[in-house]
Parts: C-alpha cells; sequence; structure tokens
C-alpha cells in the first residue's frame, strides 16, 4: 500500500531524478527530445489513459521525436502549439502531461 | 458485355486531413459530384464521376479525413467502415487512393501502411507536389514504390496537374481486376504497435526522402503574429467584426430582392388562382413558408465564404487554439468557435458546422447551445419590441438606448450559451473533458475555384434541407392556424378561429404568470416555423395590414395594448425560446436522436419561461406593470 503511494506521487510529480520533464510544463522557445510516452497520469480525460496514450502516438508524440515549443495561449498559458519533427500540434497542458521530455540546456 | 460497363469501378480518397483531398476530389470530378448522407449515419458522403480516356466509369468517393483506421470521431467511423466493407449500404472500394501531402509525410505514411493491411489495391497520390518541390524536398519515388509496392502519382491538384495520370493508374488496376492482394488483417493497433508503424514510417522515411533545403518558414513568421496571445486575439477580434459587418451589410440587398421575389410569386399565384384553400396553402402556406427561410441564404453564404476561406487557408486551427482556453472555460472544445459563429446567422448551419467537432460529447454540448446565440431571424422581432417600448434616447456618448438593450439581446445569448455548456458538462458528462489534440496546417493559399465549388455545396445543402424538413412544417403551421375556417358573419381574424387560436386561448393562462395575452400566445404557434414569422403573425392577429413592411404601425398598436413589463417579458423570451421548428428538425437529424432534440427543447422553454417571469416580475415591481 504504501509503495503504490508513493508510486503516484512519483507519477504526479513535475519532474523526475533522471532529468526528464512534463511536457505540460514547457515553455515557449523550448526545444528537445521526447523520451517516453506513458500513459498513467492521474487527470481525468473523459477516454481511458490508454487511449489518451494512442492518440498522442498517432499525433507524432512518440518517443525519440524532436519538440520545439511555438506558442501558448494567453489565458493560463493554455493551449500550447508545439512543433513535432516536422508537423505543428496544438494541445492542451492537461493531456500533454503524459509526455515526459528531455529538455536542451539553453 | 464486361462488368466496367455495368456497374462503375468504386475508387475511395482516403487521406490525414489538410492534405488537399478536397480539392483532387473536384479536380477529379469537376462538377459531376453529389452530396448526401450515409445511410443512418450524419456524415457528409460525396461522391463524383469519372470517365477516363477509354471510357470506363469511376465513380469516387471523397472519404472524411483521418489519422488512422482507428476512427475517433463519427466521420472517421465512416471512413474505417467503407474501407473494410462494413458500412451498411457501402461496398467496399475497389481501388483506394491514399492522399498524401508531400510535404508532411510522416503520418499519413503510417496511415498507409494501415491501409496495406487493409489489402484493397491502392495508389498513392503525393500532392502538393509543387510545394515539395519548391521546398528542396526531393522524393526517390521509384524506390518509395518499390518499398511500398504501390503505384505512385504526383499531383498538384490545385491545378489539375497529374490528375490524367492518377485516373490512368486507377484504369489500370481496375483493368487487372481489382483484386484484393490478400485478406483483410487490419485491426485497431494497440499502442505498441502504433510505435513500431512509427519507426518503420520514420525509416522509410529517412531512406526515401531527403529533407527540403529551404523547408517553409513562412507558417512560422505568419504563427508568430496570428499565434502571439495579444495580437492574435486582436486580429481575430477584427475578423470577426468584419464578417459580421459584411454578413449583415452586404447580404441585406439580396435579401431585400429575395423577399420582393417572393412577395411577388405569391401575388402571382394568387391572381392566377381562386379565393380558396389551394391558394391559402400555397401563397400563405408555401411560397411565404419557403421564402421565410431562403431569405436567410445571402447571409449564409456570405458567412461560409468567410469561413471556408479562413479554414483552407489553415486559420480555422488557429482560431481554435486562440479560444480553446477562453471556451473551454466553459466546457467548450476550442473548435466549437466556428459552429457557434455560423449559430449567430442562422443556427441550422451551426448545428450542422459541430461536425469538426471530433468528440461526440463536445459536439453535441455545441449543438445544444447553438440555438441561443441570437439568429438573425430573432433581428426583426427584436427590432420590432424594441421601437415600440424602448424610447430613442441618447444615454451617452455615442450610446443609444435602443441600441443599448440590443447589444444586451446579443450578450444575454451568449453568457446563456457558455452558462449553459457548463451545466451540460457537469450534469451529463459528470465534469469529463475530451483529450483536445490537434494539428496546425502549414498556411496555403486558397483557390478561388474551391472556395467557390465548396459555397455552392452548401446552398445546395441549405435549400436541400429548406425543402425537405422545412418544408413539411410551414404547412403544419399554415393548417394550424388556417382550420377551421372563421364562421359566417365572424367579426375577428380568421387566426382567432383557427386551431392556432384555439391552442393560444388555451395556453394562455399558462402565459399569464409571465404577463402574456392570448393574442401574444397565438402570434407564438406560427413563430414556431421561424422565428421572424411570429411579427406577422402579431400584425395577423391585431390586423395590421402588412405587418413585416408595416412596423411602425405595428409598434404603435403594440406600445397601446401592451405593459412595458409585456413587452419586455416577450424580448426575454425570445431569447430562449425554442421557437423555430427547423433548427429542431436539423439537431434531431444531426445526433440522431429524439431524446436530445428533447432535452434542448426542454431547456430552452424552461429557460425563456423563467427569464420572462424574471423580467415581467421584476418591471412590475419597478412600476412598468
Amino acid at each position: 500500500m504504501h509503495a503504490l503511494t508513493a508510486q503516484s506521487a512519483a507519477e504526479l510529480s513535475e519532474s523526475r531524478a533522471d532529468g526528464l520533464v512534463r511536457l505540460s510544463k514547457v515553455r515557449p522557445g523550448d526545444r528537445g527530445v521526447i523520451v517516453e510516452v506513458r500513459a498513467g497520469h492521474a487527470a481525468d480525460h473523459g477516454v481511458d489513459v490508454d487511449e489518451l496514450e494512442r492518440r498522442l502516438l498517432e499525433f507524432g508524440f512518440v518517443e525519440g521525436a524532436a519538440i520545439e515549443v511555438l506558442h501558448e495561449g494567453l489565458v493560463g498559458q493554455d493551449p500550447i502549439a508545439v512543433r513535432v519533427d516536422d508537423m505543428r500540434v496544438a494541445l492542451r497542458r492537461r493531456d500533454a502531461a503524459d509526455v515526459w521530455v528531455r529538455l536542451e540546456t539553453k | 458485355m464486361s462488368e466496367a460497363v455495368i456497374r462503375p469501378a468504386r475508387v475511395a480518397l482516403v487521406g490525414n486531413p489538410n492534405t488537399g483531398k478536397t480539392a483532387l476530389f473536384n479536380a477529379l470530378t469537376g462538377s459531376r459530384q453529389k452530396v448526401a448522407n450515409y445511410a443512418g449515419v450524419t456524415v457528409e458522403r460525396k461522391e463524383g464521376f469519372v470517365t477516363t480516356a477509354s471510357g470506363r466509369h469511376l465513380s469516387i468517393l471523397d472519404l472524411p479525413g483521418t489519422y488512422s483506421l482507428r476512427a475517433r470521431s463519427p466521420d472517421e467511423a465512416v471512413t474505417r467502415d467503407v474501407v473494410l466493407g462494413q458500412l451498411a449500404g457501402e461496398q467496399a472500394p475497389d481501388v483506394v487512393v491514399a492522399v498524401a501531402d508531400a510535404t508532411n509525410l510522416r503520418l499519413v505514411l503510417r496511415l498507409i501502411l494501415e491501409l496495406k493491411a487493409v489489402g484493397r489495391p491502392m495508389v498513392l497520390a503525393l500532392n502538393m507536389y509543387d510545394i515539395a518541390l519548391r521546398q528542396g524536398l526531393r522524393i526517390d519515388l521509384d524506390g518509395l514504390r518499390a518499398e511500398l509496392g504501390v503505384p505512385i502519382v504526383t499531383t498538384v491538384a490545385t491545378r489539375k496537374r497529374g490528375i490524367d495520370d492518377l485516373v490512368a493508374q486507377v484504369e489500370a488496376l481496375v483493368a487487372a481486376g481489382a483484386l484484393p492482394e490478400h485478406e483483410n488483417q487490419w485491426r485497431a493497433p494497440t499502442a505498441g504497435e502504433i510505435r513500431s508503424a512509427h519507426r518503420e514510417a520514420q525509416r522509410i522515411l529517412k531512406t526515401y526522402v531527403r529533407p527540403p533545403e529551404h523547408p517553409d518558414t513562412l507558417t512560422g513568421r505568419i504563427d508568430a503574429v496570428l499565434l502571439h496571445p495579444v495580437a492574435g486575439l486582436a486580429i481575430l477580434l477584427g475578423l470577426l467584426f468584419v464578417m459580421f459587418q459584411a454578413v449583415f451589410s452586404w447580404a441585406g440587398p439580396a435579401q431585400d430582392l429575395i423577399e420582393a421575389g417572393f412577395a411577388v410569386l405569391g401575388e402571382l399565384v394568387a391572381q392566377v388562382l381562386p379565393d380558396g384553400l389551394l391558394q391559402s396553402l400555397l401563397v400563405d402556406g408555401l411560397i411565404a413558408g419557403v421564402g421565410s427561410v431562403l431569405v436567410f441564404l445571402p447571409q449564409i453564404l456570405i458567412l461560409f465564404f468567410f469561413i471556408i476561406l479562413l479554414e483552407d487557408f489553415g486559420y480555422m486551427a488557429r482560431a481554435a487554439f486562440l479560444m480553446d482556453r477562453i471556451m473551454g472555460g466553459a466546457g467548450l472544445h476550442g473548435r466549437a468557435f466556428i459552429p457557434l459563429l455560423s449559430s449567430f446567422a442562422c443556427a441550422i448551419p451551426g448545428v450542422m458546422a459541430a461536425r469538426v467537432i471530433d468528440q461526440k460529447r463536445d459536439r453535441l454540448t455545441t449543438i445544444l447551445v447553438a440555438p441561443l446565440m441570437t439568429c438573425s431571424a430573432r433581428i426583426p422581432v427584436y427590432t420590432l419590441i424594441i421601437s415600440a417600448f424602448i424610447p430613442d434616447r441618447t444615454v451617452g456618448p455615442g450610446l443609444n438606448l435602443q441600441g443599448l438593450v440590443m447589444f444586451g439581446l446579443y450578450a444575454a445569448g451568449i453568457a446563456s450559451a457558455l452558462l449553459v455548456s457548463l451545466v451540460i458538462r457537469k450534469v451529463f458528462w459528470r465534469g469529463a473533458v475530451e483529450p483536445f489534440l490537434m494539428e496546425l496546417p502549414t498556411y496555403k493559399l486558397p483557390s478561388l475555384a474551391n472556395v467557390g465549388r465548396n459555397l455552392l455545396l452548401r446552398a445546395q445543402i441549405f435549400i436541400g434541407r429548406a425543402g425537405r424538413i422545412i418544408l413539411p412544417l410551414m404547412i403544419l403551421v399554415w393548417a394550424l392556424s388556417t382550420f377551421p375556417a372563421p364562421p359566417p358573419g365572424a367579426t375577428q381574424p380568421d387566426i382567432d378561429y383557427s386551431f392556432a387560436g384555439m391552442i393560444g386561448q388555451a395556453l394562455q393562462p399558462l402565459f399569464a404568470p409571465i404577463g402574456f395575452n392570448w393574442q401574444m400566445v397565438v402570434a407564438l404557434i406560427p413563430g414556431f416555423a421561424a422565428r421572424e414569422v411570429a411579427v406577422a403573425a402579431l400584425g395577423t392577429v391585431y390586423a395590421v395590414g402588412d405587418a413585416e413592411a408595416n412596423v411602425g404601425a405595428l409598434a404603435t398598436q403594440l406600445s397601446e395594448s401592451w405593459s412595458l413589463a409585456t413587452g419586455l417579458a416577450f424580448l426575454a423570451w425570445y431569447i430562449f425560446a425554442p421557437q423555430c421548428a427547423a433548427t429542431l428538425g436539423v439537431v434531431k437529424r444531426e445526433t440522431n436522436s429524439w431524446a436530445w432534440t428533447g432535452v434542448m427543447f426542454a431547456y430552452m422553454v424552461t429557460l425563456a419561461y423563467l427569464a420572462s417571469f424574471a423580467v415581467y416580475h421584476t418591471a412590475v415591481a419597478l412600476g412598468w406593470g
């Protein structure tokens, strides 16, 4: 039980010991590479987590893809516009939380 | 006689959104198109016909754009089911044409791998090839052809280049028998399978495509302005302002012409036919009814002109991006912006435009609140009541009281739509929010020919709807207002003796608490055919001839017979009331559910009643009774 709680705490954290950050935390100008796409985030997306993962993958959010954060909205800096390899995709930060990226150091 | 002569070979166009698939469809089929719905679903079915150089007939189906056969929306489900030959009433295509944007091959390669698993004969059309060449993108066509095992054609749909070549390749497959290469092996991929398909697509891309020497930087530069958090929103608002100016000022002359045309037609028929039921049915029922709906055609066309232009340019996805959070606060999807915008002209195209939303719940929410936006049919009613009850007074620099009330009515419509969608999300969806993922396509110069063709299509669809849904309702309303005929020697207007009159008087006690007299209730019944018909109906019950042309006389009459409180309550009623049978008909069609249509009707009536009640009693308390 304790282990489970610890695990979900880790899942909800904003960054990890290995230096990866959630795509939901990035700012315009950030560049990096997607390292992991893993559903399991606690937020309610109206679809099951596996479905969200597949949708992200279908839009090109796949391990190894290069990303660059282009724009963000006015209210709550949401949604964000991201260049994924050679296409541009808009998504909400809440849906981006399952994508872990390694950012280039500026 | 060979089979090819008996029936045309079926060709299906499949591709990602924004690949110029529809432009290719237009270039292939020209004006030989027909639009309908797929049986049982409210997805547009666009079919066109081609006759090849050797005289073979091809039927081309333009399937909704998708990123995967693993469908997420009703539109995408149609694409999957047609390709798999699983849609009732549709046979599997003989040949699949995969349409790809040559400058953006990554995602479409994965779709092509899925299509390969289906096993139908396939041709790959690399569209927008001119842009790829200009960018210095090099594709090893022979290598890619060998790798994928399908014929490849390069096309520039907007300039009709490569079309003959595409037709020839398709025909070659048809002539060879168009036999499936193998049994269907496609099934919905798991996350792991999507990943490996991506890796495969990546490998193919790396092997056969050399990245562009001069990649497109224009889109990035335009986005720096159009997606700027502040400047972008300001530009969007400016665009909206121009659109509304255009919808209401450019459409005026055309609308006058249509109204005058139907008036002349009505008079002509009235002269030719003897007085009586047939004349009344044709003139008051059919001609007046159809005229009252067709009069919105100019506004709808102008609105759609802007929407199609901006969509083809690539701006609509940006508008959805800018509006997503603002509308998301109320539980709406960024894409709901376009349908709700259309609803300012008329809720019917608004409800239809909700098809662009791929999530079922978001789409339903949008459809349910679209009729709350102030459509142009409310304007004649608002104008009449405002001129009757609101003094034409200046209340501040450049502020006129009548204008202020009109603005307040629009604002009330928008505010209530946002509020209702919030409630719908809480009550029906229990707060669940579906993911919002959307490609921001590269900007492209719209082709006027395509805009024109799409506009023509919208006009056909609207007129078709007017005929099939609205006409029968008009006749019903006419019958209610006409039968039974008044007794001999009747002194009151005919409508008082009709079913509408009886219903109005029977329902009046229900409306007494909100300050409506029985004449108003009677006028509401024909007003159910279309909101602005209530003006003519009020003219009838108050015996003011030609009320629509003579608004001044009717306004004077109303200001004498109603109290201010009653007038204001009537305005409040019109903000919310579902006074439009045509909208209900379209909602039934689009949701495919009487239950949702019922939910919409019930909540709108309830809101209208509560709002009128509150307004009436507040006004009476203020001494305006």
